[in-house]
């Protein structure tokens, strides 16, 4: 326990692996976390539809309802040729779902947390697009930035816009998810400290000491709402940026 | 915006509750700095850590907490600082990956599978039911067409005997008929010859009652020829 709101970010290095040039590649909390949220992820899903029976039990109706959930936001969004993009969407989604359930939880560490996190999955997806985009329709992708029907006296600017628009995603991908987490677990954790403090004073301090402790309730409900909203937002831009690569055409 | 507004708040908030707790701060401020195993981040710490409490209990809350908070953490606020970039990336690019090969390879074709076998045999039901189904109603018209058939055949059959028995009944009656007939033009006959007798005695009787009136009225007997003429004469008058 430390008293520090930021020291729930810290990264804490456990094995260093190797070092090139002043660059560590160590063994982090935050690698274990990512390595148990993958580990969860699949010994859930797999041990929910071990019966694979015809009418599901609970867990097997969860992992069901998640598949059927995120292959419709990728058939809506990107079409039935978005599909090869289903894995890869379902797995973002997964991912940062319960990275962000797990991080809610007391002395956990929130790998969405990190811009350096959130910043290489927006990549990820960004360069699919791009990649894909390139690989399936050629220079046609680059339709992208020219919208049909617009006078020509106004095509530089919309291309303009366009590109900056098409730029500025992963930055706005990656930051939203990073500053909801942190900054919903730096509230949690400066109302953690007003009980802790309070409750130190004495009796009127832990008359006091209530208030704040009903806020963290609130606010706990609060970021599980937050923690499965921007799961929910992070893949349905995904599928929606993946359409682009799938159907260039405006 | 909100993000800084937070880090403000904390870091006053730091500030305050090392004010109002300077003990436990301290003592869980070294503790968790001697536990921490990389001895990189170790040596960066210990400077800090072992006053932690005094210099900020002396400044105003705010900035200079703040200070002290990242000094006590070593490269600033964790979620910027590169030093730990580089294995963030590594294990994000080992376990996305290990993820990702899981789900496409096989957890995803897995769940798909039991979805898809679902949904096949929920429309093999149906196909079934609906077999069934023009099956019980190819059934049911059958059967009334068969009880169709037997009411039309029963009718058929009660209609040739009733036809039969009444014409067994006619055959009777016309049999009967004839005979009562010819019992009837018998008995007719010998009533005719019957009549016949008794009207060819009416003349002798005619003839024998007129002899003894006139015998009896006159005294003496008519001559036999005129009576029977006299007779005669009234009975041609009376059956003219």
């Amino acid at each position: 326990m430390n008293i520090d709101p930021i020291h729930q970010f810290e990264v804490q290095r456990y094995v260093e692996l190797l070092k090139l040039s002043g660059v560590s590649v160590s063994f982090t909390n935050s690698a274990a976390f990512m390595v148990g949220i993958v580990a969860l992820i699949f010994f859930f899903l797999t041990y929910a539809t071990r019966g694979r029976t015809l009418v599901p039990g609970r867990m097997q109706s969860v992992a069901e309802m998640g598949y059927e959930f995120i292959a419709k936001m990728v058939r809506d969004s990107a079409g039935t040729q978005g599909m090869v993009f289903f894995p890869l969407v379902f797995s973002l989604f997964v991912f940062v779902f319960v990275a962000n359930v797990i991080g809610i939880v007391p002395y956990t560490f929130t790998v969405t947390a990190h811009i350096i996190v959130t910043a290489a999955l927006a990549l990820l997806v960004i360069l699919t697009v791009v990649i894909y985009g390139f690989y399936k329709h050629g220079m046609h992708f680059l339709h992208l930035f020219v919208p049909s029907g617009v006078p020509a006296f106004l095509l530089p600017f919309v291309v303009l816009i366009e590109v900056v628009s098409f730029l500025s995603r992963p930055i706005s991908l990656s930051l939203r998810l990073f500053a909801n987490m942190l900054a919903g677990h730096i509230a949690l954790k400066v109302f953690a400290f007003f009980v802790v403090g309070l409750g130190s004073v004495g009796a009127l301090g832990w008359l006091g000491a209530t208030l704040p402790f009903f806020m963290i309730v609130a606010l706990t409900a609060l970021e599980l709402l937050v923690a499965i909203l921007q799961a929910y937002v992070f893949a349905v831009l995904t599928s929606i940026y993946l359409n682009d690569a799938v159907h260039p055409g405006h | 915006m909100n993000k800084t507004w937070k880090l403000a708040a904390a870091a006053v908030l730091w500030g305050t509750a090392t004010l109002a707790i300077p003990a436990t701060a301290s003592s869980l401020e070294s503790s968790s700095a001697s536990g921490r195993p990389a001895p990189m981040v170790v040596a960066q710490n210990t400077a800090p850590a072992t006053t932690p409490h005094e210099p900020t209990g002396a400044h105003a809350p705010g900035e200079p907490a703040h200070g002290a908070a990242g000094e006590a953490h070593g490269g600033g606020f964790p979620p910027f600082n590169p030093a730990n970039f580089a294995s963030q990336l590594v294990w994000l690019i080992i376990t996305f990956g290990a993820l990702y090969f899981l789900m496409s390879r096989v957890t995803l074709p897995r769940i798909g599978r039991i979805l898809e076998e679902r949904h096949d045999r929920i429309a093999k039901d149906l196909e079934e039911a609906r077999l069934r189904q023009a099956e019980s109603e190819a059934a049911q018209q059958a059967y009334e067409k068969a009880l169709t058939e037997a009411r039309n055949k029963a009718n058929a059959i009660a209609g040739e005997a009733r036809n039969r028995l009444n014409a067994e009944t006619d055959a009777n009656r016309k049999a009967l008929e004839t005979s009562l007939n010819a019992k009837l033009a018998d008995a007719e006959k010998s009533i005719a010859a019957t009549k016949a007798t008794a009207l060819s005695h009416v003349r002798g009787i005619a003839v024998d009652t007129t002899s003894a009136i006139v015998s009896t009225l006159v005294g003496a007997g008519a001559p036999q020829q005129d009576v029977e003429a006299a007779v005669d004469a009234a009975l041609a008058s009376k059956s003219a």
